[in-house]
């Protein structure tokens, strides 16, 4: 063999060079990718089906009884749970992109010419599959313990409507934390703080009966007007202000945190 | 036919560190070339800036003809790069990882799943395809990243430290797999910070040091100029050990007083050993014990450039760590 040194290497058969993929394609791929990992990620499956039982059973029996909101507590408390889990879930996102980008997934990636569109738009798709579980789970563990809701068809089609607009806006939030942060354990850190938003809201006590320092950031905070809406839209009463507010906060927050994103994922890779 | 990597005056620096300051290198198709260096050289900042992963500073670097900067896209369909963290999934088999690497590089669903059964027969990796990445060891988990850098069959492969952390055996099989990419044409530029890698490998070695090329050739070319082996001395105390080194002078290597042990560069036979011995330490009483190894990267570094590489501490350093993260 030591001969095929000296002599011109061969013309190795040159093989065509593949179309670049399309970013549909390639978001697609990268979607079917991130619903398959979550589906195998058991921890977060547990987390994601055990979360909205519990709490939903810790507020209507626990808490419940000792919190007099007017009307039954569990047709009151069912849009803050709702936005407390699927905002956990979409808090996860975090942590799947900050494990990506301290992997070499990355750099597989870009090297391949896919950008940060398809990578963070499949967890961001995954993130609200998982949600659309852990929605339809609250909802049926509120109805056995006496959730009446009263929605209309195309009430019921608004608040699901407004609730995933919620979520993928609070994934995108999310997938731009996950690139701000340097570790997956400090992406973690962010469902902390997801966990913690709804509470100073009108989701789980009314807002008078706080004190006033903090009755300004409850009337005023993006939750107050999802929740605003979402109850209203189903136990079928005048929705008011609240719906609009509630579209306007989420469509800035999907908006502003897309472009975040792309903003950083540039500035972290040029 | 134009070369498949060409590198004029290429710097880069990340914050205060200078990765690259001004490095040209040229590697003609079909060849395997090898970046030899410590840690924090900058093989794996010109690694990233040649697969389009990071801008030059200053200078240009075509790769497959394309420029790296101006032509990315072009230069992203002929390469494919494995770096130092595997780009896989651990809970996916392998058999989805390559498939879906397959997808993204354009393949239609029927000719991903014909090239991904091509390519674990071809490293060995069929019995495994169905399981977990989770469940591979580090050799398979390499084999498999490297599979999947070549889905789309590159013209120009890019391996930083292929073999690092592996076990012998495991490099074993990885050096194979190289050299039958080099035989089916492909280029290959690949980095290491073993000299016995480079030389096994490679057609041609490119020692890279604080962001320079030191020193460019053959595998034999280079070896011509260093000596094979070292011979280590160990001092009965301090001031045995003082006089050693000064009876050396500029052929002392690796002097540490802690383990009272000063290296000097030997052709490793019986006669040049005895005569070292006989000349430094000639009334037989500074010298206590003694050994030949085979020669470092340290000591080759001190043959081809006259000091030993810049000292860092071992694991990835700043550099390495900026350009691994940035």
């Amino acid at each position: 063999m030591s001969d095929t040194v000296t002599l011109p290497i061969p013309a190795a058969a040159p093989a065509p060079v593949l179309p670049a993929v399309g970013p549909l394609a390639a978001t697609a791929t990268m979607v079917r990718r991130s619903l398959r990992l979550g589906l195998r990620n058991v921890d977060g499956l547990i987390i994601a089906l055990v979360l909205p039982i519990t709490l939903m059973l810790v507020f209507v029996h626990l808490f419940g009884g000792a919190i007099d909101t007017g009307i039954d507590y569990v047709d009151y408390v069912v849009p803050g749970v709702l936005l407390l889990c699927t905002g956990y879930g979409a808090s996860l996102t975090a942590v799947s992109v900050s494990e990506d980008l301290t992997g070499g997934i990355v750099d597989r990636l870009r090297s391949m010419d896919v950008g940060a569109l398809p990578l963070l738009t499949g967890h961001v798709v995954a993130g609200v599959v998982r949600n659309g579980l852990s929605t339809a789970l609250v909802l049926a563990v509120a109805v056995l313990n006496g959730f009446r809701p009263q929605a209309s068809p195309l009430g019921w089609l608004a608040a699901l409507g407004l609730l995933a607009l919620y979520v993928v806006a609070m994934s995108w939030v999310s997938a731009a934390i996950g690139l701000l942060v340097r570790s997956p354990e400090a992406a973690g850190g962010f469902s902390f703080f997801v966990l913690f938003l709804p509470y100073p809201s009108s989701g789980f006590v009314a807002v008078d009966t706080m004190p006033g320092w903090l009755q300004g950031f409850a009337e005023h905070q993006p939750l107050t007007p999802v929740i605003g809406a979402l109850r209203a839209l189903l136990l079928d009463q005048p929705v008011g202000d609240d719906a609009a507010l509630a579209v306007a906060w989420c469509g800035g927050l999907l908006v502003g945190s897309m472009v975040a994103s792309a903003a950083l994922f540039r500035h972290r890779f040029h | 036919m134009a070369a498949a990597i060409e590198v004029d005056g290429v710097t880069k620096a990340y914050g205060p560190v200078t990765a690259l300051d001004g490095v040209d290198l040229r590697v003609a198709r079909g060849e395997v070339a090898a970046l030899l260096g410590p840690n924090g050289a900058g093989k794996t900042t010109l690694v990233r800036v040649l697969s389009t992963l990071t801008g030059p500073d200053a200078g240009a670097a075509r790769v497959a003809g394309y420029d790296v900067v101006a032509d990315r896209r072009e230069v992203r369909r002929r390469i494919s790069l494995t770096g130092q963290f595997a780009a896989l999934d651990e809970l996916q088999t392998g058999e989805e990882n390559l498939r879906m690497t397959a997808r993204l590089r354009g393949l239609s669903g029927g000719d991903a799943r014909r090239r991904t059964s091509e390519l674990l027969g071809r490293f060995d990796l069929v019995a495994a395809a169905g399981r977990r990445v989770a469940t591979y060891s580090g050799g398979m988990r390499r084999r498999l990243d490297l599979a999947a850098g070549l889905v789309g069959r590159p013209e120009v492969v890019f391996l930083d430290e292929p073999t690092t952390g592996l076990d012998p055996r495991s490099r074993q099989e990885l050096w194979h797999v190289v050299a039958e990419l080099a035989a089916g044409g492909a280029t290959v530029l690949l980095t290491t910070q073993y000299l016995e890698e480079a030389d096994h490998l490679a057609r041609r070695i490119t020692f890279v040091d604080a962001g320079r090329v030191v020193a460019e050739g053959t595998p034999a070319e280079l070896k011509g100029r260093v000596a094979g082996e070292r011979l280590d001395l160990v001092a009965h105390d301090p001031g045995a050990l003082d006089r050693l080194a000064a009876r050396l002078g500029d052929r002392a290597v690796g002097l540490d007083p802690e383990t009272l042990m000063v290296g000097v560069p030997t052709d490793g036979t019986a006669a040049h050993v005895r005569a070292l011995l006989a000349e430094v330490d000639a009334d037989g009483r500074a010298v206590a014990r003694f050994a030949v190894h085979q020669a470092s990267l340290d000591d080759v570094f001190l043959a081809l450039t006259g000091q030993a590489p810049t000292i860092r501490p071992t694991g990835p350093t700043a550099s390495e760590e900026v350009a691994a993260h940035v």
